[in-house]
C-alpha cells in the first residue's frame, strides 16, 4: 500500500497537476481569455442565480397545431373534392380529433376515396421508410373519416419546435443579449435563458407574439357598422385595430402578400413627421404581388394585419413597385423597434406561453456570490484548524489533500464548463466536509491497528488497505444520490448535484492517490518507530 | 474588513500548520480511544422512540402539512428591495391588495428594506400568472429593485413535484440495489428501513419548522440521503469484516463492537461536517437557509443517530449471521422476541 513505482507518482502528480491547472483561465478576465487559444478556454460559467438574468420556459401549444392541422386537412378535402367535381353534403367537418365528410351520391364514394387517399403523404418525406402516412383515411356509411395519427402528429410538434426555436433564436438575439441559451426541453417546450436581462417583459412580450403578418385590402363595400351588424360579406372578416382604442376593420379573407415574403425591416423615422415608422422590404416574388395589388387597387385602403389585429391601414396613392414600403401607425420608438424585430425574424409557427419564469437582479446575484465565498473561507477554515488540532502532523497531510481536491473540482468544473450555482458552492462546502471523511476513515483505521499492537508501518499499511475499501462503497452511495438529482434537478439544483458529484470524484481519487503518496513519502524520509497520530 | 479576517485567519493557519508539523500540539480526542458502550441494548429504547417519533412525523405531515413552495405549488414570489430607506410594507400591501389577486402575502426579511412577496396561484391556467405578475410590477413601480421574480404556472408546479418525489423513489431503489450487490440483502433492507427512517423525520422536522418545501428540499433531503449512508456504510463494512474474522462472537456483541470501533470516525466526520453546514447557515445567506436548516437537521441530528441506533440493531431482527455454525443460539432468541 505505502510502494509506488516512480512512474505510477509521477502520473498521479500529473494528472492532478493538470487537473488543478485547468482551473486557471477562471483567474483571468474573460476578455483576455479569449485570446487564447480554443483547448484553453475552458472555464466555470456563472449560474442565472450568481450572474443575474432571466430563465424562461416557454410551451408551444399543441392543441393548436393539431387544431390547425385539421383545418388544414379540412380545406385541402374541400378542394380535392370539389376539383374532382364529387359532392358533398353538410360542408367538411372538424370533430373529435378528424375531418369527416358525407359524400351525396354512394356511386362517389370509391371515386372520392381514391381522390382523398392521394392527399395522404409518407411521413418522414422521401427518405420515410417505416410505411407510415401522416393521414389514415376510413370509410363508413358514406362518411369519409380523415385522421391524423399520433407518430404524424407528434412528427409534426416536433417540426414545429424545431422552426420555433430558430424564430425564438433570432427574436431573442435581436435584444442584443450576451450568451443566451435556447434549447429544446421535453416534446413541446423550450428553455430560453437570458444572462442579465433584469426585466423579462418586454422579452416576453416579444416572445409572446406569434407574429405572422398580412398585407390584406379592406374591405370598402360595408362599413363596419353594417358590419357589425351582421352584413359581413362571406369572403371578409371583421378585425380590431392594434393600437388603443379598438376601432374595427372590415378585413378581405384574402391574403395580398404575407410576412414570410418580408426580406428586412428597420425601425426609423418618417422623414416629414419624424415619427417612429418601420420600413419593409420584399423578396422578389414578394414585390412582385405587392406591384401589382397596388397597381389594381389604387385610391383603396389595405391594410396590415399582425396576429388579426389591425395596425394600420393606409390609402394607396400611387403603385408601389419597388417592393419598399413603410408602416406608420402611433408608434412608440420601442414598440416601433419591436415590430421591426418581429418582422426580420418571421412568424413563429404556433404560440408560445411562458409556464415558468425565474429572473434574478445583479444585485442580489452578487449577494449570493459574495456570501457563498465567506461561506465557503469559513467553512474551510474551520475544517482546517479541527484537522489540524485532531491528527497535527497528519491534519497538515490531510489539508494538504483537501486542497487539492478543492483545486480539482474546480478543475474539474471548469474542463466541463460546469454552472457554477449557489447551491453548487454549498456543495463544494460540504464536499471540503466530507472529503476529511475519508483521511478520518484512513487516521482511525491507523490508530485501531497501532492500538491493535502493530508496528508504525505495519498500521499505516493495513489503515490504508482496510479503509479504502470503505471509502469506496460509502462514496458510491452518495454518487448515486447525486446522479439521480443531476437527473431530476433543474437549474440551480442540477448545479449543486454536479458539484456534489464531482467532489465525490476528486474525493475518492485523492484518497487512493494523493493522501497515499503524501504518508508513502513522509514513511520513506522519516523512517517513523511511532506514528504521531 | 472580512478581507483583513481571511488574512488573519490564513496566517494562524500557517502557523498552526507548522506547529502541527513539528508535533508541538497536543492531540485532540473528541471521543476517547477505547470505548465499549453497549449501544445494541439500546435498541429496546431506541427502536420504540424512533418508531413514536415515525408516527409523531407521519402524523404532523398529514395534519400540519408541509408548506409547499412556489416550486410545487405555482404562483408568483418576488424579492424586491427599496432603493433607499426602509421598504413601506403597509403601503405596499395597501397596493397589491387593491389588484384584487387572492391571497397576497408580504413578509420582510434580512433587514428593513427586503420585502417578500408571494402571490398564490391564479385561477386560469399559465397566462393568468403571467398577468398577475405583470400587474404587479405595473403596480409597485420602479421605487424597488426586483431581486428575484419567481413565476410558476399550475402544471409545471405539478410536474416538479411528481419529479422529485420520483427522483426520491430512484435513488432509494437504486442504492438499495448497489447495497444489494455489494452485501447480503438482509444489509440492503436494514439500510433502507434507516433510510426511510431518516426521510421521514426530516419531513416531519419540515413539516414542524414550515420551511419552505422546494426543489432544494428535495435537493437536501437526497444529500441526507446520501451521507447517512454513507454512515451506514462505513458501520456495515465494519460489520461484515467482524462476521469473517470472529465467527464466534454473539451478535449483539459483534455490533457493539462494530461500532465502538467506528464510533470515533463517525463522531469526528459528523463534527467537521457540522462545521462546514454551521459556516453555510450563518453565512450562506438566506437563499439557502431552509436547505442547510434541513442538512443540519437529517445529516448531524438524524443519520448519525440512526446508523449507529437504527441501521446496526436492526441487522439483529434481520437475521444477519444467524448461519454462523457458533452464533446460532444467540441470535435465535433475539429473532422470537420481535415475533
Amino acid at each position: 500500500m505505502l510502494y509506488f513505482t516512480r512512474w505510477k507518482a509521477l502520473g498521479i502528480i500529473l494528472t492532478a497537476l493538470i487537473v488543478c491547472l485547468c482551473a486557471v483561465p477562471n483567474f483571468f478576465p474573460e476578455a483576455q481569455v479569449k485570446t487564447w487559444p480554443a483547448w484553453a478556454q475552458r472555464r466555470l460559467v456563472l449560474g442565472l442565480d450568481l450572474q443575474g438574468g432571466s430563465y424562461l420556459l416557454l410551451e408551444v401549444d399543441s392543441n393548436y397545431v393539431k387544431k390547425e392541422r385539421l383545418d388544414q386537412v379540412r380545406d385541402d378535402v374541400r378542394r380535392a373534392l370539389r376539383d374532382a367535381k364529387i359532392g358533398f353534403t353538410g360542408g367538411v367537418v372538424v370533430r373529435n380529433d378528424a375531418a369527416e365528410v358525407r359524400i351525396t351520391k354512394e356511386t362517389d364514394v370509391q371515386a372520392a376515396l381514391a381522390k382523398l387517399r392521394e392527399l395522404s403523404q409518407p411521413l418522414g418525406g422521401l427518405m420515410g421508410s417505416s410505411g407510415q402516412r401522416d393521414l389514415e383515411v376510413s370509410e363508413a356509411g358514406g362518411v369519409i373519416r380523415l385522421t391524423v395519427p399520433q407518430a404524424a402528429m407528434l412528427d409534426r410538434m416536433r417540426k414545429t419546435i424545431e422552426q420555433s426555436i430558430q424564430i425564438v433564436e433570432r427574436r431573442v438575439n435581436e435584444l442584443g443579449t450576451v450568451e443566451p441559451v435556447i434549447q429544446r426541453q421535453g416534446n413541446d417546450r423550450i428553455l430560453v435563458q437570458v444572462p442579465g436581462l433584469q426585466d423579462p417583459t418586454r422579452l416576453k412580450k416579444l416572445l409572446g407574439e406569434t407574429a405572422k403578418m398580412e398585407f390584406r385590402m379592406v374591405d370598402t363595400t360595408v362599413s363596419p357598422d353594417q358590419a357589425q351588424a351582421g352584413r359581413l360579406p362571406p369572403d371578409s372578416e371583421l378585425l380590431m385595430s392594434a393600437s388603443p382604442p379598438p376601432t374595427p376593420y372590415v378585413v378581405k379573407k384574402q391574403v395580398l402578400v404575407a410576412g414570410g415574403d418580408l426580406i428586412d425591416a428597420q425601425a426609423t423615422f418618417d422623414q416629414r413627421t419624424s415619427e417612429p415608422v418601420v420600413s419593409f422590404k420584399f423578396n422578389t416574388s414578394g414585390a412582385r404581388k405587392f406591384a401589382q395589388a397596388t397597381q389594381e387597387n389604387v385610391g383603396l385602403p389595405f391594410a396590415i394585419v399582425l396576429d388579426n389585429k389591425v395596425i394600420s391601414a393606409p390609402r394607396i396613392n400611387e403603385p408601389i413597385t419597388g417592393g419598399q414600403g413603410q408602416i406608420s401607425g402611433s408608434f412608440t420608438v420601442q414598440s416601433a423597434n419591436d415590430l421591426a424585430i418581429l418582422m426580420r425574424a418571421g412568424a413563429l409557427p404556433a404560440p408560445l406561453t411562458v409556464v415558468e419564469e425565474r429572473t434574478v437582479g445583479p444585485g442580489l446575484g452578487q449577494d449570493s456570490i459574495e456570501k457563498g465565498e465567506l461561506a465557503a473561507y469559513v467553512g474551510s477554515i474551520l475544517v482546517i484548524v479541527f484537522m489540524l488540532l485532531t491528527y497535527r502532523l497528519f491534519g497538515v497531510f490531510a489539508n494538504i489533500a483537501v486542497a487539492i481536491n478543492v483545486a480539482m473540482i474546480f478543475g474539474l468544473l471548469s474542463l466541463l464548463n460546469a454552472t457554477l450555482t449557489l447551491p453548487g458552492i454549498a456543495g463544494i462546502v460540504l464536499t471540503v466536509g466530507i472529503a476529511v471523511d475519508s483521511n478520518v476513515l484512513i487516521y482511525e483505521r491507523i490508530r485501531e491497528e497501532l492500538r491493535g499492537g502493530r508496528n508504525a508501518i505495519s498500521a499505516i499499511d493495513a489503515g490504508f488497505k482496510r479503509a479504502l475499501a470503505t471509502i469506496l462503497d460509502s462514496n458510491i452511495t452518495t454518487f448515486i444520490a447525486a446522479a439521480v438529482l443531476f437527473y431530476i434537478g433543474t437549474g440551480p439544483v442540477r448545479g449543486f448535484a454536479v458539484t456534489l458529484g464531482i467532489g465525490i470524484i476528486t474525493t475518492v481519487f485523492t484518497a487512493f492517490t494523493m493522501t497515499r503518496l503524501i504518508v508513502a513519502w513522509w514513511v520513506r524520509w522519516k523512517r517513523p518507530q511511532s506514528v504521531p497520530i | 474588513m472580512t478581507h483583513t479576517v481571511l488574512i488573519g485567519l490564513g496566517v494562524l493557519i500557517a502557523i498552526l500548520t507548522v506547529v502541527a508539523a513539528l508535533g508541538l500540539l497536543p492531540s485532540l480526542r473528541i471521543v476517547p480511544d477505547d470505548t465499549h458502550f453497549d449501544f445494541t441494548r439500546f435498541r429496546r429504547i431506541s427502536f420504540p422512540i424512533s418508531a413514536a417519533l415515525s408516527i409523531v412525523a407521519i402524523t404532523l405531515f398529514f395534519t400540519h402539512g408541509l408548506n409547499l413552495g412556489i416550486d410545487f405549488k405555482g404562483g408568483t414570489l418576488l424579492e424586491v428591495r427599496a432603493k433607499s430607506g426602509a421598504a413601506d410594507i403597509a403601503a405596499m400591501r395597501t397596493t397589491l391588495e387593491g389588484l384584487r389577486l387572492g391571497e397576497i402575502q408580504l413578509q420582510q426579511f434580512g433587514g428593513p428594506e427586503n420585502v417578500l412577496i408571494r402571490v398564490a396561484e391564479q385561477p386560469g391556467g399559465d397566462k393568468a400568472q403571467q398577468d398577475a405578475v405583470q400587474k404587479v410590477r405595473t403596480a409597485l413601480g420602479d421605487s424597488i429593485e426586483y431581486r428575484r421574480v419567481e413565476v410558476l404556472g399550475p402544471r409545471v408546479a405539478g410536474e416538479l413535484l411528481a419529479y422529485g418525489m420520483l427522483g426520491l423513489m430512484l435513488a432509494i431503489v437504486s442504492i438499495l440495489i448497489y447495497l444489494w450487490f455489494r452485501f447480503e440483502w438482509q444489509f440492503a433492507l436494514g439500510a433502507m428501513i434507516a433510510n426511510v427512517h431518516d426521510i421521514v423525520l426530516t419531513i416531519g422536522f419540515m413539516s414542524i419548522s414550515q420551511v419552505d418545501f422546494d426543489l432544494t428540499s428535495i435537493a437536501a433531503l437526497l444529500t441526507i440521503l446520501g451521507y447517512s449512508l454513507n454512515d451506514t456504510v462505513v458501520i456495515y463494512d465494519r460489520i461484515r469484516e467482524m462476521l469473517r474474522r470472529y465467527k464466534k462472537m454473539p451478535m449483539p456483541q459483534l455490533l457493539n463492537e462494530s461500532i465502538n470501533s467506528t464510533l470515533s470516525r463517525s463522531i469526528i466526520t459528523h463534527f467537521t461536517v457540522t462545521l462546514a453546514l454551521l459556516a453555510l447557515l450563518l453565512f450562506g445567506g438566506h437563499a439557502i437557509h431552509s436547505f442547510t436548516a434541513v442538512m443540519m437537521f437529517g445529516v448531524v441530528l438524524v443519520g448519525t443517530y440512526t446508523s449507529i441506533f437504527i441501521a446496526a440493531p436492526i441487522l439483529i431482527y434481520l437475521g444477519v449471521g444467524e448461519h454462523r455454525e457458533d452464533a446460532k443460539d444467540e441470535a435465535a432468541p433475539a429473532k422470537k422476541s420481535k415475533a
